[in-house]
């Protein structure tokens, strides 16, 4: 039992602006009362419902790949020391699994969404998403490059594709569909990308970009999967892959959709020497098509390592700085790239990108559908949040940021025209009720009688990087987890799945191709129930 | 001058985790403060005076005795005053350093001035691998900074260093100057096969002769202006260069052409 008196509450999903309002907890919810237990005297303090993360790599092969080629950032970063209450670990670029938990937790963090999955690495990805404490969790698994189901949509079997997605999504213990590069991670195999949309993807006739996605939503949204589609467009990253975004988004009309990290698809120019933000043309297709939510994918300067599904990108990556590359091939599921990345101000492309990502954010109109988020740790890594949020909320800050970038960026870039501060409540919004409304997660990021009882309290500050950054108090479950900036209770979080219905004869049709192609037996492949710690299972929503 | 003695009572039996041994950390330190800074024995917490009889405080100025080879860390990222170390040292002396200077009597382990980027660092007997280099994974080694030793070096000296010079007294084991980006290697006793694989730009300069590699092309023999100035800063560290034509000449050989790259190794050929 838990009492907060006197705070400033902004909870957007109940439409409370800074109010001062007392709240009640008992047994992990909020209540209207209670009696006994202990009180937080909050008087003076902010009060926001959890943040909830829509699009973050922290478990499973590619994020581990990615801590196993960056060894020279374990030896510089914040290390985490074994205690009573705490797991070893280490931070950086990479935080391993128990930091993981710890670093989004002390940045007020309680429920993370997994963006991409293949059901290969699906049981290593559980297993590492159980030993990321305090936050709760959910995976998204990857669809759209899984030749199986390619084969079935050129074949024009689209009711079968409908099984076989919702099959995946069950064997990877998955709670969405996640689409990386639509056809051209397979293409990649030929060594080929997918550029065009209405193109064939390599090795198909019929098959392209543009009907995976069509197809995709229109499968997610039967099935009735809480999560939308969540698509990573082709072309990512590369000048002038506006048109491409655009295309990508008349594809979707008539579906609900999630484009994730949009920062990265809304560029023009032809080439790296003209490449300038189309943040303003992409916001005004974006603000007029409701069917759509997004997140951010913003990049902040300095040391990263990116890793993506997008395994022919990152090779375009690593032709382009000459460092370390790693590639993963995932059978006939999806591939993987890893390149270690330092963004800086001084170099033009990278200057355009971090305003991309900012005026993204500030030019979409309704919060409630832009997401903080930084794709971890592509763009920069989760922790710094918080210096998103002070960009946001003050454009003198952001004005100081820009006189340090390059002077040819000026008329590339609307950020300088735009005069817009995020208040309180809008940030409570992108950070935490927002994101779970799209992740269809209704009791997260809500401070209502009955909903989970996730909660963070700030220090009011004028230094909002740091009101951010060291939040007074985090409660996760109705537990206190941090305070005075110390680690106090490391709760084990849920982890939400989702089990869309599918023809019970599945199993029989995969299994001979199964066989066929893959390296383990069909047995082994879907993820178990018995494997899957403090798993919720969320139920399927009927769309229109 | 007012000094902070540390003196190991017993060599501990597991690594000794101490990058709280640096002038940085005990300058603005009581006596009570410093004997309670915290050193990891093996995965233990403990305190400093544990291991160590600690004499003086507040003072940028640390001079420590004893059987140190399971001392590791020590001057780590410090950025003034001295260190003096009267017997072996463990390994990652004075990594990642950034101003300052350290004189160890004895031997030093492995990474010595690793990554480090300012100071000068003397060893006045062996050292182990990896001197200068980079850390695994990391792009540059040391940025900048002296390292002198007297005696022998282990295998990778200089490993993806940037700038700043290494002098090795004795012999250098195999592959010095590996992958080396700038900054100079001076080889007073030769090396060891493989010298300069992968070299990419910076000087190697043996005074005895070394087998190259076949990816290193024979590009002239002269006596380059800038060794002069070369010899006369080295002399102030108590290293002699020959420079004069009389003396002899240097033997160019650029590479590594395998990268491609566009380093040079000069080997001493003394006049007959």
């Amino acid at each position: 039992m838990l009492r907060i008196t006197g705070g400033t509450v902004y909870d957007p999903a109940n439409g409370i602006n800074g109010e001062v309002r007392d709240l009640h907890i008992e047994d992990g919810k909020f209540v209207s009362s209670v009696t006994g237990g202990r009180t937080i005297d909050a008087t003076g303090l902010v009060i926001f419902p959890g943040g909830v993360d829509v699009h973050t790599h922290v478990a499973g092969g590619s994020i581990n790949f990615a801590r196993a080629m960056t060894p020279e950032d374990h030896r510089r970063t914040q290390a985490f020391i074994r205690s009573q209450t705490r797991r070893s670990g280490l931070g950086g670029m990479a935080p391993t699994t128990f930091a993981t938990g710890y670093l989004y937790a002390g940045m007020g963090f309680t429920t993370v969404n997994e963006a991409a999955v293949p059901v290969l690495s699906a049981r290593h990805t559980h297993e590492e998403m159980a030993d990321i404490p305090i936050v709760d969790k959910s995976c998204l698994v990857l669809m759209a490059n899984n030749e199986i189901m390619l084969d079935l949509l050129e074949a024009g079997e689209f009711e079968r594709a409908k099984h076989i997605v919702a099959w995946h999504v069950w064997a990877a213990k998955a709670y969405g569909v996640k689409a990386v590069n639509p056809g051209g991670v397979a293409a990649w195999k030929w060594g080929k990308d997918a550029n065009h949309l209405s193109e064939p993807v390599e090795g198909y006739k019929k098959t392209t970009p543009g009907s995976i996605v069509t197809s995709l939503a229109k499968i997610i949204d039967e099935l009735g999967l809480p999560h939308p589609i969540h698509l990573h467009c082709n072309n990512l990253g590369a000048p002038g892959n506006i048109s491409t975004t655009l295309e990508t988004m008349k594809h979707l009309e008539g579906h609900r959709a999630h484009m994730a990290h949009l920062q990265y698809h809304a560029y023009g120019g032809d080439d790296w020497d003209t490449m300038k933000s189309e943040a303003a043309q992409l916001a005004e297709y974006f603000n007029a098509h409701p069917n759509m939510t997004t997140d951010a994918g913003a990049v902040l300067f300095g040391d990263t390592v990116t890793i993506t599904a997008d395994g022919p990108w990152q090779h375009l990556l690593y032709k382009l700085t000459g460092r370390k590359w790693g590639n993963l091939d995932v059978e006939n599921e999806t591939g993987c790239g890893i390149v270690p990345y330092s963004y800086r101000p001084s170099n033009l492309v990278n200057a355009v990108q971090w305003a991309t990502g900012l005026e993204l954010l500030l030019l979409i109109d309704d919060p409630w559908r832009v997401f903080l988020s930084t794709d971890h740790p592509n763009g920069a890594c989760f922790w710094r949040y918080p210096e998103i949020i002070q960009l946001l909320m003050c454009a003198d800050f952001r004005k100081d940021c820009m006189a340090g970038l390059p002077p040819q960026i000026m008329n590339r870039i609307t950020l300088p025209e735009i005069n817009r501060e995020y208040t309180l409540y809008e940030i409570a919004t992108i950070m935490s009720a927002g994101p779970a409304r799209a992740l269809g997660l209704g009791q997260k990021g809500n401070l209502g009688i009955g909903k989970d009882a996730d909660m963070v309290i700030y220090h009011s500050d004028k230094d909002i990087a740091r009101m951010f950054g060291h939040p007074r108090y985090v409660i996760k479950g109705g537990e206190v987890v941090i305070e005075e900036g110390d680690i106090r209770e490391t709760p084990d979080g849920n982890e939400y799945i989702v089990k869309p219905s599918f023809d019970p004869g599945t199993d029989e049709f995969l299994r001979p191709l199964f066989e066929d192609r893959y390296c383990m037996s069909f047995e082994n492949y879907p993820v178990e129930m018995e494997r899957i710690e403090r798993a919720e299972v969320q139920q399927c929503i009927t769309t229109e | 001058m007012n000094k902070i003695k540390l003196n190991l009572k017993k060599a501990p039996n597991v690594v000794l985790e101490a990058e709280v041994i640096t002038p940085d950390h005990f300058l603005n330190r009581s006596h009570q403060e410093i004997c309670a800074s915290v050193v990891y024995h093996g995965k233990r917490e403990k305190r400093l005076d544990d291991f160590f009889d600690v004499e003086g405080e507040h003072s940028d100025c640390i001079e420590i005795h004893g059987d140190l080879n399971r001392v590791r860390h020590v001057g780590r990222a410090m950025t003034r005053g001295e260190v003096t170390i009267h017997g072996d040292i463990g390994m990652h002396l004075g990594a990642l350093m950034n101003g300052g200077a350290i004189e160890v009597f004895g031997n030093a382990g492995d990474w010595v001035g690793g990554e480090m980027k300012k100071g000068k660092i003397h060893v006045h007997g062996d050292v182990g691998q990896q001197v200068g280099a980079a850390y695994r994974g990391s792009m540059m080694g040391m940025k900048g900074g002296t390292i002198l030793v007297d005696g022998n070096a282990g295998i990778e000296v200089g490993m993806r260093m940037r700038r700043g010079m290494i002098v090795i007294g004795g012999t250098a084991r195999d592959f010095a100057g590996l992958q080396m980006k700038g900054g100079t290697i001076v080889l007073c006793g030769g090396a060891e096969i493989r010298t300069g694989a992968w070299m990419q730009r910076g000087t190697i300069i043996s005074l005895k002769e070394i087998v190259l590699m076949p990816t290193f092309a024979e590009s002239g023999a002269y006596n380059p202006t800038f060794m002069n100035v070369y010899s006369k800063h080295l002399d102030t560290l108590g290293v002699q260069l020959p420079f004069a034509e009389t003396d002899g000449r240097y033997r160019r050989y650029s590479g590594d052409r395998g990268v491609p790259g566009k380093g040079e190794i000069l080997i001493w050929e003394p006049a007959v």
